[in-house]
């Protein structure tokens, strides 16, 4: 499939040089392909269409999942990638001797996971705090009228019904933010379930994609689960307050998303993979993420290089407006000026690449 | 399952224009040897696509046992027979899978096999020409719904109608077997078991339909002939079609283990030996359609590859079974 896709990307070269030539060496139209992650690809494929409509290039992408974007990346099979968890330090190392460039991550936009639940005889919207959620997600606590929950519920009355946990089955990037959120939280989970994009999962029934556990929370009286905020939203699901580190009950909304990665801005690393669960900040929504974009430092191809490049700084001035109409939330100002200055320092042999 | 029609046809003595006339042998024909070029490009042909089908599953299982060297030689045969599935700390046990993918086939079969051949026999034996043929359209319709769309039947309407009515009158009067205790949440391997069967279903009816029509017409009129009756004579037609049935079910089979989509959106996703029924569990087809594209690692990928090739080597496995059941029926009928 690779290596068509390889054969079926020089074919296209060749016929576009051939072209070239034929209408009298005009520039042939740049074609780039990306491959990565499905959580942005609705707000991906709306920049692309766009970018396409006002500049004429022409950008594929498949949304084939993160793990397989990340694979791609490293096999340069793809002009770049996207994923919703950052590249481990050996990836990152593997990448570097397979392609023999670094590869930077660019955040785009920011996600929140939400844990929507389903008890009809509650109206108000229940608060969590991590411990408790955690608690949960281990079988600690079976019952909603446990204590724990009881305490942070002054006034709600719970029924005695047992807990049905429900997860994602497939390995997801919304799993990996949810289970380092929880490793922040829980030290217990830390050493015995762990952060991933599946994990050994101690109690409950998994559904595939968030459809799939959302099906599970709606079939289900008496059952919680995690979802992507932007998908709780569409679909109008009941979701919790969740206690952040400053102490206030947050509701998930694309504001307070936006918050947690500026109250992470402190804390940014400068390759910029930053993981912002349990953010600080007064308003910050502790179940949140960016998603990135994986582009090869140093490229060869000018044309290509250049067309990525402007389109990247596209994306950060006009781009991020669309965010919040498509349920993303978008980067919080001073994210974008790291961003810029990234993109900035992407090369083509070693030669800096004009933006203008 | 139709080897039996192949040995026939190698029975039949060759037509030899060749030996009439030896003299007048083209270059080609001297060449060859055969009296025919077309033949002879003919026989190579088929020969070289069965061939190719031979090639392609040595291929297949070469590739895949190559691409998972790095689990089997980390776990050995622990791999078969630990259940930990953990991407965490990289530790992989395939038992629990492996218990829901035979566990979940075996019940579908179980509930399939009998409406299956039931709905054939009616179709081929007993129902009028009015009734057959829209009966026979609607259940290769069944066959050509897509498995998401069953999986939403299952989510939508049999995992509530489990949940609420047949589990809790289940646990009621059976509670205290093995099979059926816990909490009734619908979702689980009896969900799962009952979908299969009837995605399943169709396969089983309509190919068991075509081989009792196939079975010579003249066999029944031979069995009526000498006063058996409806009875009888559809156990003669059942015995006589017996290899091409069990053909019939080891594709219904085939279909159930493979199956992925429809299952993993009600069996519950959850790798666990249970004998209940109501809790959940998960097959090998479902953790790597969920688990694939996500698989970062090379242990992690590894350790999927590998379950790919345990899939692959118990179907080659239940299919050899099939094979020999197939044989020692056919000694027992034949010495009968």
């Amino acid at each position: 499939m690779e290596r068509y896709d390889c054969m079926k990307t020089k074919f296209l070269a060749l016929l576009g040089l051939l072209l070239g030539v034929l209408g009298g060496a005009t520039s042939a139209q740049v074609q780039l392909n990306g491959a990565g992650a499905t959580f942005p690809a609705v707000i991906y494929s709306k920049w692309f269409d766009d970018y396409k409509n006002t500049t004429s290039v022409q950008i594929n992408y498949q949304a084939i999942g993160s793990g397989a974007g990340i694979k791609q990346v490293t096999e340069g099979t793809v002009d770049f990638g996207a994923s919703d968890g950052p590249m481990s330090d050996e990836q990152l190392k593997e990448a570097q001797s397979k392609r023999g460039t670094e590869i930077l991550h660019i955040p785009t936009v920011m996600g929140g996971i939400v844990l929507s639940y389903n008890l009809s005889s509650v109206s108000s919207k229940l608060k969590l705090d991590g411990k408790t959620v955690a608690d949960i997600y281990q079988g600690k606590i079976t019952k909603w009228d446990d204590a724990q929950i009881k305490k942070l519920n002054p006034g709600v009355s719970l029924p005695n019904k047992a807990i049905l946990v429900a997860h994602r089955s497939d390995g997801s990037g919304t799993t990996f933010i949810f289970t380092n959120y929880l490793s922040k939280v829980s030290s217990d989970w830390k050493d015995k379930v762990g952060n991933n994009t599946s994990v050994n999962w101690p109690v409950g029934l998994g559904g595939k994609g968030n459809d799939g556990v959302a099906g599970l929370i709606k079939q289900t009286e008496g059952s919680i689960g995690y979802v992507e905020l932007a998908y709780a939203v569409k679909n109008n699901l009941t979701y919790a307050l969740l206690k952040n580190k400053s102490g206030n009950f947050i509701d998930a909304n694309f504001n307070s998303v936006t918050e947690a990665a500026a109250g992470a801005i402190k804390n940014m690393p400068a390759d910029l993979r930053a993981i912002i669960t349990d953010a600080d900040g007064k308003n910050a929504y502790p179940i949140s993420g960016f998603t990135w974009l994986l582009i090869y430092k140093n490229m060869q191809d000018k044309d290509k290089a250049t067309a990525l490049v402007k389109f990247l700084h596209w994306a950060m001035e006009k781009g991020e407006a669309d965010a919040k109409d498509l349920y993303y939330a978008p980067l919080p100002k001073q994210v974008v000026a790291l961003c810029e200055k990234k993109i900035a320092s992407i090369t083509c042999n070693g030669n800096k690449i004009s933006a203008k | 399952m139709l080897n039996s029609n192949i040995e026939d046809a190698q029975n039949i003595p060759a037509l030899k224009d060749s030996e009439n006339e030896p003299d007048n042998k083209s270059f080609i024909q001297r060449i060859f040897g055969k009296s025919n070029v077309g033949d002879f490009i003919f026989e190579k042909l088929t020969l070289l696509f069965a061939v190719l089908v031979l090639l392609l599953v040595v291929l297949m299982a070469y590739q895949m046992y190559v691409n998972s060297q790095l689990s089997i030689s980390k776990f050995g045969w622990h791999f078969l027979f630990s259940s930990t599935w953990d991407p965490v700390t990289e530790v992989y046990g395939a038992l629990p899978v492996i218990y829901g993918t035979v566990v979940s086939s075996i019940l579908a079969l179980l509930i399939a096999v009998p409406l299956g051949i039931g709905v054939a026999v009616f179709l081929s034996e007993i129902a009028p020409g009015w009734l057959e043929k829209p009966l026979s359209f609607l259940t290769e319709l069944l066959a050509g719904i897509p498995s998401v769309v069953y999986g939403l039947w299952g989510i939508f309407v049999l995992v509530p109608w489990l949940r609420d009515s047949i589990e809790p009158y289940l646990s009621d009067h059976f509670g205290k077997l093995p099979f059926f205790q816990g909490a009734p949440y619908g979702f689980g391997m009896l969900a799962a078991a009952l979908i299969l069967s009837v995605m399943v279903l169709p396969i089983i009816s309509s190919i068991s339909r075509d081989i009792l029509r196939s079975v010579p017409f003249t066999l029944r009129e031979a069995a009526f002939g000498i006063g058996a009756t409806k009875w009888e004579v559809t156990k003669l037609v059942l015995s006589n079609a017996r290899s091409g049935l069990l053909g019939a079910i080891m594709l219904g089979l085939g279909r159930a283990i493979g199956e992925t989509m429809a299952v993993t959106m009600v069996i519950g996703n959850r790798p666990i030996i249970s004998p209940s029924l109501f809790d959940p569990s998960y097959t090998m087809a479902s953790v790597l359609a969920n688990e694939f594209t996500e698989a970062t690692s090379d242990m992690y990928l590894s350790a999927l590859i590998e379950l790919a090739l345990v899939l692959f080597i118990i179907t080659i496995i239940i299919n050899i079974f099939a094979q020999l059941l197939v044989w020692s029926m056919n000694r027992k009928w034949k010495k009968g």
